[in-house]
């Protein structure tokens, strides 16, 4: 089998190169032509930066120290976030597939190869019919962006088929978070943490894929705060904490369940709130009695004592704030896991007060904009549902189509992919999505893709996932277009244009536009501007619970963002969920939780183990996360020379104990073998990981990638891959991977 | 311009990350473009995620300019220690061998002892330096003394430090529990023994073998 790792031809041609300061970035005497406040592209933090521009060109950065949320803070990724513009490996023209051409793409027109992405779509659809194409979406674009996507699958294409890169970041919060309390969002604004006297972090690499939260987190300690880190590993965050609790990967709800056992014998309950504020208390309560310290030991790899002084410290805090990441999210129970989190929460009562909070800390930029007004497979604006006759009607208004027209729900990021393998789906548009980097087990996803009569992706860069493509579009860089995304705490916040798209490139919703032109269906395609476009959202999303029609650029500016819901101008937003005495649009006025009682749900979440554990053949537990100078699958950061500096390469941590009983010695090159394929990399022994877990960090491609072994076992109800537990051996290597897996 | 009397600099390793925005961060810096004058260090990663930024503590009395042979190294009436001068310095690496921190590098490319100025250029015009504006976890922290008190009620700062026989008093602050010492005893601080023991038992690492951590 022929390397999964591009060809030396390709990476000559298309990178990834790593870009360092030079010129104007390196001459201290260069006077910026403007300063531009705008967000980081990176994650779900969105801090404020101000971009430096001279010469059309962003040559620095300057903290920008009125943003509320960092206050000019910034981890290294924000940072060299500039050295992403001006790249030699930016695609600057529209490329079409071709053996020929160096690197095995050539340089094609802009209106050629609309035109032909066009012209292949129709032949597609009339072949097959309307589901024939799918869409692959990101939530690191514009919620703008990820709006127009959502409508342009089901106004343009009609297909059922369209999901977004979302599925494998924060959908498990999303699903526990819209059972329990009817809403998806984080309960509490981040300087709620600051109030609490009790912080709970359960799977969460705070410190490097969350840094600026860790201030939050550091500054509540400061103020005599406890905090307690929930982590088969020792991380940053977990350095200085005041209770570690090293979790047995994917065993997450038994140590919730633990907990609120111990609650319920020791009585540490709020009855009140529970009584008057939740429903499904008892046959939760009841679900948790086979949860003793003993067994929750057994399950969770936890010491009984220190399960106790964990139960001990929740259960007798005044106030608290519970943060939970893709730690318990990636599994294939992930939403059992956030409910579980969500029960000890509602069984304190304590939500939805000064100081009270829950949140998950969500990853990627745009993550909770982007999940909230449609690009979702079974989702419409506003946090509508597809499948419900009454949204379906209010939107297809707003979009002035039947509601019959729109398509029925169609299946998750995954099932999308299967459904091209299985020949069902034959032509893929895909922006702002790295599959083959980001998905489990991708050596099926490369087979996949490589299967489809046409793949037409859009991209600043030329990703690996479009290595199989077709054409590839040039879009536009987070700094070349406007618009609006919602940070982690739930705040809209306005991104700002610094410099034009140079070349050919054109920003994305300008490019679906076009393709909808070529098509010959530009009805509802003509939007002008991005602020055109949330000037629709605005109406599509009114009524929803995800209410965005009170926001306005102008709003976002003056205000530093906004809250939602926001159903009307003169509304001051919502920074925290659920207080009591609140309005909201589903309860109206019965309660605080967006159900029509107004109260919250207690819902069962029964422990199961993840789908492989550990055997006599594959005797450890894989792991996967990120690194503090990396984001996602890697195809920005891998670009910026200093970033790359700082993490070269992938390693696997392995604790002292099983390195030596595997004869593995540091730097020493080991294979990580699992049921879907190898990886060899080279070893970081530390003691800082549980001895029956290694872990790998996922940022990069080929032989290199770590989702050459994770699973793609998925929860039956958010479809997150369980990227955080499955079954591994290890062993020493003789060479470096060549990927003849 | 001066750097502000009321604006101090305070450095609390109980925070850092590891992050490296620091280091990202101050070779952005204008009067240094392109070079890092802070370093990370790494304890021991294979114990403890532990790093420490290492900044220069800008000494009242600089053991680097003690020992500069061509007087290269010049504390400005504001404290600031800057980087040696460049038509002065022999690149002869006595201060670098010399600072009690480990603070000066040798920019071999230039024959420059080059080191951290507290960002002359930014906090001579009212600006945080860079270093301090970007850290996400607030490890490295700009401010007047008013506000690392309201901040930090259960850390102080100190600045004055015992190597061995040598007291230096600095600039800049360390931040360490408001129960330590007024001085820090540099050795007793990491927990090496007389012998150059490693420091005992890490609580949370017994958590990994099944112990109580607390």
């Amino acid at each position: 089998m022929p390397s999964t790792d591009a060809s030396p031809a390709f990476t000559e041609r298309f990178g990834p190169h790593p870009s360092r300061s030079t010129g104007p970035r390196l001459d201290p005497g260069a006077v910026p032509d403007r300063a531009v406040n705008t967000h980081c592209c990176f994650c779900g933090q969105q801090c404020g930066i101000t971009l430096l521009v001279k010469d059309e060109e962003v040559i620095g950065f300057e903290p920008w120290m009125e943003f509320p949320f960092n206050q000019g803070k910034l981890c290294p990724k924000g940072v060299k976030r500039y050295l992403q513009g001006a790249h030699p490996d930016r695609l600057t023209h529209a490329v079409a597939a071709d053996e020929s051409a160096p690197g095995g793409f050539r340089p094609i027109a802009y209106d050629e190869a609309v035109a032909r992405v066009a012209s292949e779509i129709d032949r597609i659809q009339r072949a097959y019919g309307p589901a024939a194409v799918g869409c692959l979406s990101g939530a690191s674009l514009t919620t703008e962006k990820a709006y127009l996507m959502g409508k342009f699958a089901r106004v343009c294409l009609k297909t059922p088929y369209i999901d977004y890169n979302g599925r494998l970041c924060m959908v498990s919060a999303a699903a526990a978070n819209k059972k329990a309390f009817g809403i998806d969002r984080a309960a509490n604004p981040w300087s709620d943490i600051l109030e609490t006297e009790l912080v709970w972090i359960s799977g969460a690499n705070v410190a490097e894929c969350a840094p600026i939260t860790t201030d939050y987190v550091w500054q509540a300690r400061e103020r005599g705060a406890r905090v307690i880190v929930v982590d088969p590993r020792l991380t940053p965050i977990a350095r200085t904490c005041d209770l570690f609790l090293p979790i047995r990967p994917g065993t997450d709800i038994a140590l919730f369940a633990g907990v609120l056992r111990l609650m319920i014998e020791n009585d540490w309950l709020d009855h009140a709130f529970i009584r008057d504020h939740t429903i499904g208390w008892e046959q939760v309560a009841a679900s948790v009695e086979e949860w003793t310290p003993r067994r929750t030991a057994e399950v969770t790899g936890i010491a009984e004592g220190s399960i106790r002084k964990a139960a001990e410290w929740w259960g007798q805090a005044k106030s608290s704030f519970l943060l939970h990441a893709r730690g318990i999210e990636h599994s294939s129970h992930g939403v059992a896991n956030c409910l579980g989190a969500i029960h000890i929460v509602l069984a304190s009562g304590r939500i939805g007060r000064k100081g009270c909070g829950y949140a998950t800390i969500t990853g990627q930029g745009n993550g909770q904009g982007g999940r909230e007004h449609g690009q979702k497979c079974d989702q419409l604006p506003g946090g509508r549902d597809l499948a419900n006759p009454d949204h379906r009607a209010y939107v297809a208004g707003v979009w002035g189509v039947p509601p019959d027209s729109l398509p029925a729900p169609g299946v998750d990021a995954y099932e999308l992919i299967r459904k091209i393998d299985q020949g069902e789906i034959r032509g893929l548009l895909s922006l702002c999505f790295n599959p083959v980097i980001s998905l489990p087990d991708n050596a099926f996803v490369r087979r996949a893709l490589d299967k489809l009569e046409f793949y037409a992706a859009i991209d600043f860069f030329l990703n690996d996932s479009a290595r199989s493509a077709d054409v590839v579009l040039p879009g536009s860089l987070h700094e070349e277009d406007e618009g609006s995304v919602t940070t982690a705490e739930g705040r809209v916040i306005k991104i700002n244009k610094a410099i034009a798209c140079p070349g050919e490139a054109r920003e994305d919703w300008r490019i679906v536009q076009d393709i909808a032109k070529a098509l010959g269906r530009p009805q509802g395609f003509t939007f002008d501007s991005p602020g055109a476009i949330l000037e629709e959202l605005r109406v599509a999303s009114k009524g929803g619970v995800a209410d965005y029609s009170g926001i306005t650029y102008e709003r976002l500016e003056r205000e530093n963002g906004i809250f939602w819901p926001c159903p009307a101008e003169g509304h001051p937003g919502t920074p925290r969920l659920f207080e009591p005495g609140s309005w909201n649009a589903v309860a109206k006025g019965s309660g605080p939780f967006y159900f029509p009682d107004g109260k919250a749900r207690f819902v069962p979440a029964p422990y199961a183990p993840p789908a492989e554990v550990p055997d006599s053949e594959f005797p450890l537990i894989l792991t996967t996360g990120r690194v503090v100078s990396h984001f996602l699958s890697g195809e920005q950061t891998r670009r910026i020379g200093p970033l790359v500096d700082q993490c070269p390469e992938p390693f696997i941590e392995v604790h002292p104990r099983t390195a030596e009983a595997l004869g593995l010695r540091e730097g020493d090159l080991a294979t990580a073998e699992t049921r879907r394929g190898r990886c060899t990399l080279p070893v970081r022994v530390v003691r800082t990981i549980r001895p029956d877990t290694i872990f790998i960090p996922y940022h990069w491609p080929g032989t290199r990638s770590a989702n050459q072994l994770t699973i793609a076992a998925q929860d039956p109800i958010s479809k997150i891959p369980e990227y955080k537990a499955c079954a591994v051996r290890l062993f020493k290597a003789a060479a470096p991977s060549n990927g003849d897996a | 311009m001066p750097v502000p009397e009321s604006h101090e600099f305070f450095v609390d390793p109980g925070r850092c990350i590891g992050c490296n925005a620091c280091v990202q961060a101050c070779s952005e810096c204008d009067t240094h473009k392109g070079y890092a004058m802070i370093q990370l260090d790494i304890l021991d990663r294979a114990s403890s995620p532990q790093t420490i930024p290492v900044v220069c503590m800008h000494c009242d009395s600089p053991t680097c300019a003690e020992v500069c042979p061509a007087d290269a190294i010049k504390r400005t009436a504001d404290g600031v220690v800057q980087s040696a001068r460049k038509p002065r310095c022999i690149a002869c690496n006595n201060c670098v061998l010399a600072c009690p921190f480990g603070v000066p590098k040798m920019n071999t490319g230039m024959h420059l002892m080059m080191k951290c100025d507290m960002c002359y250029d930014r906090t001579s015009v009212g600006k945080k330096p860079m270093c301090a504006s970007v850290c996400p976890s607030q490890a490295l922290f700009y401010g007047t003394r008013d506000e690392i008190e309201r901040l930090r009620p259960s850390s102080q700062p100190i600045h004055t430090f015992r190597f061995g026989m040598q007291e230096i008093t600095t600039k800049v602050h360390l931040m360490v529990r408001r129960d330590s010492a007024s001085a820090l005893n540099v050795g007793a601080a990491f927990r090496l023994t007389p012998a150059g023991d490693l420091p005992g038992e890490d609580p949370l690492l017994a958590a990994m073998d099944g112990g109580t951590a607390a």
